[in-house]
């Protein structure tokens, strides 16, 4: 019953959120991006975006890190959707901040043995491929179809956020062939059973194919690929969740680090948007890491989720506006 | 020789050590290149008060506008052509963003003839397959737009 009030007053605190994001202010700020011309005179308040984006990644970063999600997949659709800089750079710094939460976090999974570099080694060496011909394909298409496209998957995000269940330790009667002959197989200590866990994997080539996919969108869309990551190690490849957890994170700074070269070969960088964004995030999730303690996950979670729902239509509606149809 | 079930194996020890390193060079370089850029001390190509007027172009159309308006250059300045403008704040940012892309070749590298010389081949042809495959993102070779 107390749960469910939770569950309500996060939905109705999510909607209010989301209501002040689709706000003519917001609006006005991203219809600016597509219309206006280059200025001949300089901006003297400069400081300004950077120091919005600041907060809002600060923001950001503390909601990445209560709702269970990464910073890239928040990232690019709202700073996209809401903000006037064009999707190609907010791609490129999208990506540059999911490589470096994973590059902060991954050291320590790997030295604490929860990231598994057996596991990652094959499954990053699929999806970075994969990454730089998505990031290849985003940077072709017109913008409006990747907009649409990103609209689309960040929906489809949500729906894997309702739907998709986990599995502590999944059961997996023999390792197949594959992941037998690769050794990828591991051990680690679970302390609030104080178990030694010994696991294996299975469904190896279907799992490998799937990151095909997963690699692509992470390229095209610079999203990172966690939320995708994790179901496919854990439920179709049967990892444990913390092992599918750390090696999903680790496997990002693999993933990323390629297409994170083409949008940087490219010219999709400018640091004063790169920059902000990244210290931003990595304070927020700093601050969210020790709100973790108190912070009621029920309530981020549904909020992370309204919010992706409503900057997934966002994008939609930009890219079908683009082509002269009007959604709202 | 015994080695606890639950620890990491000795390759996967030295990736993490070479890759928080990597992490933290980049990182705290970043904070510093970009507080140069920020304060002026080392003047950036784009004016801080016009790059607004920049980033909402596609990537192409920004190219074209900041080598029209400040570069002068005959071809425009993508792939590794940013090390040429280090001089300047806001390219120098590129290093330490470069930095953090390239330490995963590093340590794919690092790890390799350990995984050779205990035999373990496929992980090994993986591990140079890998940092291969990153190198020719890394290279500027493959390009497209639009």
């Amino acid at each position: 019953m107390q749960g469910n009030i939770k569950e309500k007053a996060g939905m109705l605190f999510a909607s209010l959120m989301c209501a002040i994001m689709l706000s003519p202010a917001w609006a006005l700020a991203s219809e600016v991006a597509e219309m206006a011309p280059v200025p001949a005179v300089g901006d003297a308040d400069w400081w300004k975006w950077p120091l919005i984006l600041l907060i809002v990644t600060f923001v950001m970063g503390i909601i990445a890190v209560l709702g269970g999600v990464g910073g890239g997949v928040l990232f690019v659709p709202i700073i996209g959707g809401f903000f006037p800089f064009h999707l190609d750079f907010v791609r490129g710094a999208g990506l540059l901040v999911a490589l470096c939460g994973a590059l902060a976090a991954g050291p320590g999974l790997l030295k604490a043995n929860l990231a598994s570099l057996r596991l990652a080694m094959p499954v990053a060496l699929i999806a970075s491929t994969m990454a730089i011909v998505g990031a290849m394909v985003g940077l072709a298409l017109p913008t409006h179809i990747v907009q649409l496209a990103l609209g689309g998957t960040i929906l489809g995000i949500v729906a894997i956020m309702l739907t998709a269940k986990k599995s502590t330790v999944p059961d997996v009667p023999q390792a197949d062939a594959l992941s037998s002959a690769l050794r990828i197989t591991g051990v680690f200590y679970e302390p609030t059973t104080k178990e030694e866990i010994n696991w294996k994997i299975h469904r190896t080539i279907p799992g490998l194919f799937t990151f095909i996919i997963i690699g692509f969108m992470a390229g095209m869309f610079g999203l990172g690929a966690g939320w995708a990551n994790v179901p496919v190690l854990n439920l179709m490849m049967g990892a444990p969740l913390k092992i599918s957890v750390a090696t999903s994170k680790f496997l990002l700074s693999i993933t990323d680090t390629s297409a994170a070269w083409i949008y940087l070969n490219k010219g999709c960088v400018i640091p004063m948007m790169v920059v902000p964004s990244l210290i931003g995030i990595m304070l927020g999730s700093f601050v969210g890491v020790r709100l973790l303690k108190v912070a009621k996950p029920t309530f981020i979670r549904w909020m992370v989720i309204a919010i992706l729902l409503f900057a997934g239509l966002k994008a939609v509606q930009k890219g079908l506006s683009t082509m002269g149809i009007s959604l709202f | 020789m015994t080695q606890n079930n639950t620890q990491a194996t000795k390759e996967q020890v030295l990736y993490a050590d070479v890759l928080e390193k990597g992490m933290y060079a980049g990182l705290l370089l970043m904070v510093i290149t970009f507080a140069l850029y920020v304060m002026r001390i080392i003047p950036p190509i784009v004016p801080r008060s016009e790059i607004s007027a920049y980033w909402s172009m596609p990537v192409h159309d920004y190219l074209v506008a900041i080598n029209t308006n400040f570069l002068h250059w005959e071809t425009l300045p993508t792939g590794w052509s940013w090390v040429k403008l280090l001089g300047y704040g806001d390219f120098l940012n590129f290093m330490p963003v470069a930095i953090l892309s390239g330490i995963t070749i590093v340590c794919y590298l690092v790890i390799a003839p350990g995984l050779f010389g205990r035999g373990d081949k496929a992980m090994g042809i993986m591990a140079l397959a890998e940092a291969v495959i990153l190198s020719l993102a890394a290279s500027g070779l493959l390009s497209v737009g639009h």
